[in-house]
């Protein structure tokens, strides 16, 4: 019947059969093989995008903890506003890219439809403020300032306002009470950027894409106490983004709120008087330029002497700090940032650098202590001190004769350390160091902390300088090529300068070593660097980290965690030099001394007061104003560029800062209700079973309460005058 | 010749009883391959929970009723074992000589769906609505019916014991009668089918023994043909776009490419154990495109994991070894080819669909057999199992 095998297949069709097993196999093997690099090698990466596929986050932004000072008043705390807010994407979506919105929007608001348009561009290189600095994503505030009519315009009719929102929330506020703006201590807030997300993702404390993170003062150093943690609700939604319920969430939590050293009050009158003394100093005239004074800058620090706590800190020129809520607009911002406002974002009392002038004396002398020289000795103070052809004088040319180191201090007189400076020199080597050169006068410099940062709880604050040999060599490297093309023998005398620069700018000359002794010269210090030095010399020696923060309180109240005053030094020199140094400055005040007219009737035996001038020459510009004083609690360091002699500029405004923070008058008589701050406020504000902090009401300073009061002043003798203007000297 | 009746319970006791005749040593119920029919079941059943999982939630699919497309699926399941039952009862030897009515059959049916009856789903005219929510793909039925009359006209002459191998006149005959109803699938057009016909056709001609020239001639004119498809444009648009998207998922992440990156996003994240059966979150929010059919086995791989689309891999390659040990066992060359229609077929679909689901093949509107929602389809399944079944029978007892 069949001439075929009984299997019915040929070898040709079992092998095919065997091929064909074999390729559907093969086929098996290959989608197993996908399967497993799919689910078990890349199955995390694949469960991420899962997740950020059909998890949407809902996030409620916590509320920024509230800065209070000392007493719990608050200088920046949180209000409710209406916010419009324009979402990019769904702008982006339209047609004309939502500019018809935008035109509607912005007649609504009753802003310019362009003002709208940039308030929401977003910011790359090129782009000028005003711009959106953080992420596209995220509702971007058109203002904050909505009038309820405004939002149930926009809320009634979204189909014409596809994209925008109009909602309450809780908006940064800076309140000034009592008017002081505490602007630099208190810094700003911005936006989050996409780069600081990025950072931040695998920290304690990401960022979420509302933040808004601090960008300078406190609300940068506490702002992770500050920022609390967004509530962050995920809900599960399906490929058209309905919701499908609700998984895991994170509750917010508010804030901490942070307890400021600073006393809104004394605040309010060191920014007052700061700005006073200033406007008063523009009305006179420079004796050396002829011109009136320019007094384009200033910043005076209120510090406790024991505890490095600053309880003032002002800086001119300055601003209002509610410029930065809901963003900032292009006119503010270029007005904030334009040469012409002079910076007034810097804080000048950390961040503002002039040579010291004579108020560094007590550094000088320290350093001569150490040097080996006897505080007590007498010293040589003549009218002047030459070095070959040069002469230094001293202030109006006085001569003292032979005096101590603590009646140098008094008068001020420059000859006797222009001496200490140059012989420590010559000792040193001169111009080629001895290899045991000591350099008493640079080394104790340092050991002050000058040149290096104090430690302040503030971004940014700047070291200084300190000229010393190091110091001209790397500065001589960085610029000599520059002073090389300039400089020109016989020139003009900057191309004279340059000459001489170029040639020997490496050295540390003898005439360097004179104006360094008297804080002259290249030396550059901070207002805050000064404070710490004088608080120093008042608390017995310890150099504190000066402090604006002082506690952190939880958010319910339960928890308050102090922030201990840090040190960061002694001062290099015994307990004696620095009872020396303080009796030398207590003389300052008193008759003769070049303070001394500026504190006429200072009850010197009840608060004994210490204090320094200094005026500062710079090369081009009018003299540094600086006044260094303290009292056994406070210490006060006043600058005032372009703003004359220390006593002359600074010395009233000092004055009326301790008669506020005292409660005296004119006249020297204390009236302790009127006192703003006797003694240093010791105890934390008190907090209430349910975490609120109450503020005590707050009064506007009114310097006129320093003026003497005539019915109580009836009868006394006018207070004697220690001192005339004749006999000041810095 | 009088035709020998081809199905008997058991030839050894036609005096005894039903349940003894069942329980025989050669009684059909003990000759059949009882791995594959477990496996096909396994998968049908694992494949009506997965299309439940995918369509509960879709209340613009199941008109509110969550279980309805289970039921569907287990309906169809019914009755494609039924089909299946049917076959074996009638005997591939009795369908041979039923052929040439139903390659008829299949040709009115398929030139239907070209007529208004057709519909369109998914972007190809391959159904017909035939009323009550039911609709028909013919091409399901024309892949069994090329596998028919292919090895039908091949193998006569070899299973006559006319020749050794089917001669060069006889197997252009054969492709005739095979391309014929391609090009009118191909007119649809329904790509997928078409490609799945292909390697049918090529299946059949290897099994059957025919020349060497043609296999080879067969896979290079396939390569041409796609060229020259391709050339002249006679794909449609959306066609290319998953062919571009295939190449490049990324190319179009909302659009095209939306499909496959989804795809594999569920199949990545169910990771070893997945997230349970109605847990997966990319299953139940629809992120994936006709998940209860072409992408079924996303919902297996998101919800029961690498373990679960592993065991359906498992199964699927326990039906395909045993339709291998069936085409080898057959003692005819017609029930060899048939078997390796139905290999090459049941294969290149679940890699074609599979491999979309999983990122390495285009994407092609075809069902997993067994496991995806489609009665079409699962009829024609199980009646190629049917087929199966009914060539294991038929063997010679080796025993």
């Amino acid at each position: 019947m069949s001439n075929i095998p009984e299997t019915g297949r040929t070898p040709r069709v079992q092998t095919r059969l065997v091929v064909i097993q074999v390729l559907v196999f093969s086929l098996l093997l290959t989608l197993g093989g996908r399967l497993w690099y799919l689910q078990i090698r890349n199955g995390k990466e694949y469960a991420d995008e899962a997740k950020s596929n059909n998890i949407q986050q809902v996030v409620t932004p916590a509320v920024r903890g509230s800065i209070l000072d000392a007493r719990g008043v608050p200088l920046a705390d949180n209000e409710t506003r209406l916010v419009v807010s324009a979402s990019r994407t769904e702008l982006m979506k339209m047609k004309d890219d939502g500019k018809a919105v935008l035109t509607r929007l912005a007649g609504v608001l009753n802003m310019k439809p362009e003002d709208v348009a940039n308030k929401i561009r977003l910011c790359d290189s090129k782009t000028p403020k005003p711009c959106w600095n953080g992420s596209p994503y995220q509702p971007i505030p058109v203002t904050d300032e909505a009038t309820v009519q405004q939002a149930l315009t926009i809320r009634e009719s979204t189909e014409d306002f596809p994209g925008i929102t109009a909602e309450l929330t809780a908006v940064r506020r800076y309140p000034a009470p009592g008017k002081a703006r505490t602007a630099q201590v208190l810094g700003y807030l911005s936006p989050v950027t996409d780069d600081e997300i990025t950072k931040a993702k695998d920290t304690d404390s990401p960022f979420l894409r509302s933040d808004q993170v601090g960008r300078s003062g406190i609300e940068r150093t506490y702002d992770k106490e500050l920022r609390g943690k967004a509530g962050v609700t995920r809900y599960e939604v399906d490929n058209l983004g309905r919701v499908m319920g609700q998984t895991k969430s994170d509750p917010g939590v508010a804030g901490s709120t942070l307890v400021t050293s600073i006393d809104a009050r004394v605040q309010a009158v060191a920014e007052y008087e700061l700005a006073q003394a200033m406007k008063t100093v523009r009305g006179e005239t420079d004796k050396i330029t002829g011109r009136k004074y320019e007094a384009d800058s200033g910043a005076v620090v209120v510090m406790e002497t024991k505890t490095g706590r600053v309880v003032a800190m002002a800086s001119q020129p300055d601003y209002d700090p509610n410029v930065w809520i809901g963003g900032i607009s292009a006119t503010d911002y270029a007005a904030l940032t334009s040469k012409k406002s002079n910076y007034p974002l810097l804080n000048r009392g950390i961040q503002g650098q002039a040579p010291a002038g004579s108020i560094f004396k007590v550094i000088s002398a320290s350093a001569a202590v150490r040097a080996g020289y006897d505080f007590n000795d007498t010293y040589n103070c003549s009218a002047s001190y030459s070095l070959g052809s040069r002469s230094f004088a001293n202030f109006e040319s006085q001569g003292h004769g032979p005096i101590t180191l603590g009646d140098a201090l008094k008068f001020s007189c420059n000859t006797v350390f222009y001496a200490l400076g140059h012989k420590e020199w010559q000792k040193d080597g001169g111009i080629t160091a001895n290899k045991d050169a000591k350099d008493w006068f640079y080394v104790t410099a340092r050991d002050f902390g000058l040149g290096s940062e104090t430690g302040i709880d503030l971004p940014n604050e700047v070291t200084g300088r300190i000229p010393d040999r190091q110091w001209k060599q790397a500065f001589w490297e960085a610029n000599k090529d520059a002073w090389c093309k300039q400089g020109k023998k016989g020139g003009s005398y900057v191309e004279q300068i340059a000459y001489e620069n170029c040639l020997e700018g490496n050295q540390l000359k003898a005439y360097d070593s004179i104006n360094f002794a008297i804080g002259q010269g290249d030396v550059l210090v901070t207002p805050i660097q000064m404070a710490t030095i004088y608080a120093a010399i008042s608390n017995g020696g310890t150099l504190y980290d000066p402090s604006v923060g002082k506690a952190i309180i939880s958010p319910d109240g339960k928890r308050v965690r102090e922030i201990a005053p840090k040190a960061h030094g002694k001062l290099p020199v015994g307990a004696q030099t620095i009872r020396d140094l303080d009796k030398g400055l207590r003389s300052v005040v008193e008759p003769g001394g070049t303070a001394a007219w500026r504190f006429g009737g200072w009850p010197q035996d009840k608060i004994p007061m210490r204090a320094k001038t200094g005026t500062a020459q710079v090369y081009g510009k009018q003299t540094t104003s600086w006044l260094a004083t303290y009292t056994d609690d406070f210490t006060i360091v006043m600058t005032i560029s372009q703003g004359g002699t220390g006593s002359g500029a600074s010395g009233p405004a000092v004055r009326n800062i301790y008669d506020a923070l005292y409660g005296l008058d004119d006249a020297g008589n204390q009236d302790l209700k009127r006192a703003l701050l006797p003694k240093p406020q010791k105890a934390l504000p008190k907090v209430n079973a349910d975490g609120t902090i109450d503020a005590p009401t707050i009064k506007a300073y009114d310097p006129k309460s320093q003026l003497v009061d005539p019915a109580k002043q009836n009868g006394a003798a006018p207070p004697p005058l220690a001192g005339t203007p004749l006999n000041r000297r810095d | 010749m009088k035709k020998r009746r081809t199905f008997s319970v058991s030839r050894y006791a036609p005096d005894r009883g039903p349940v003894a005749r069942l329980t025989a040593r050669d009684s059909v119920l003990r000759r059949l391959d009882w791995p594959i029919l477990l496996s096909a079941l396994a998968l049908s059943l694992i494949g009506s929970l997965l299309v439940w999982s995918a369509t509960r939630g879709r209340t613009e699919l199941n008109q509110g009723d969550p279980y309805y497309f289970l039921f569907r699926h287990l309906l169809n399941t019914g009755i494609g074992v039924a089909l299946m039952i049917g076959t074996v009862w009638l005997g591939h030897r009795t369908l041979r000589g039923a052929v040439p009515f139903l390659y008829g059959l299949s040709i009115v049916l398929i030139l239907a769906v070209l007529t208004p009856l057709g519909a369109t789903i998914n972007g190809a005219h391959a159904w017909i609505v035939v009323g009550g929510g039911f609709s028909l793909q013919p091409s399901e039925f024309v892949k069994i019916t090329i596998i028919l009359v292919m090895a039908m006209l091949l193998a006569s002459k070899v299973d006559a014991g006319d020749q050794l191998h089917p001669d060069h006149g006889t197997v252009a005959k054969s492709l005739v009668f095979a391309v014929l109803p391609m090009g009118i699938v191909m007119l649809m057009p329904d790509l997928g089918s078409v490609m799945v016909m292909i390697v049918i056709v090529l299946g059949v001609l290897l099994a059957s023994g025919a020349s060497n020239r043609w296999v080879l001639g067969l896979i290079g004119s396939g390569i041409a043909g796609a060229v020259l498809v391709t050339a002249l444009g006679m794909l449609d648009e959306y066609q290319i776009n998953r062919f571009a998207a295939f190449a490049n998922p990324e190319l179009d992440p909302s659009g095209v490419g939306y499909n496959t990156n989804q795809a594999r996003i569920a199949i990545g994240s169910g990771g070893l154990h997945g997230a349970g059966l109605f847990n997966g979150h990319q299953t139940s929010g629809q992120f994936v495109p006709e998940q209860q059919t072409d992408f079924v086995f996303t919902v297996a791989g998101e919800e029961l994991g690498f373990i679960g689309s592993g065991f359906i891999l498992l199964l699927l390659g326990v039906v395909l070894w045993r339709a291998c040990r069936i085409a080898r066992e057959t003692t005819e060359l017609y029930g060899t080819v048939v078997a390796a229609g139905i290999i090459a077929w049941f294969a290149f679909q679940s890699f074609e669909n599979i491999g979309m689901n999983l990122g390495i093949m285009p994407v092609a509107g075809l069902p997993l057999p067994f496991v995806s929602y489609g009665g079409s389809s699962m009829f024609a399944v199980w009646v190629a199992i049917g087929l199966l079944q009914s060539i294991r029978v038929q063997r010679p007892m080796s025993a």
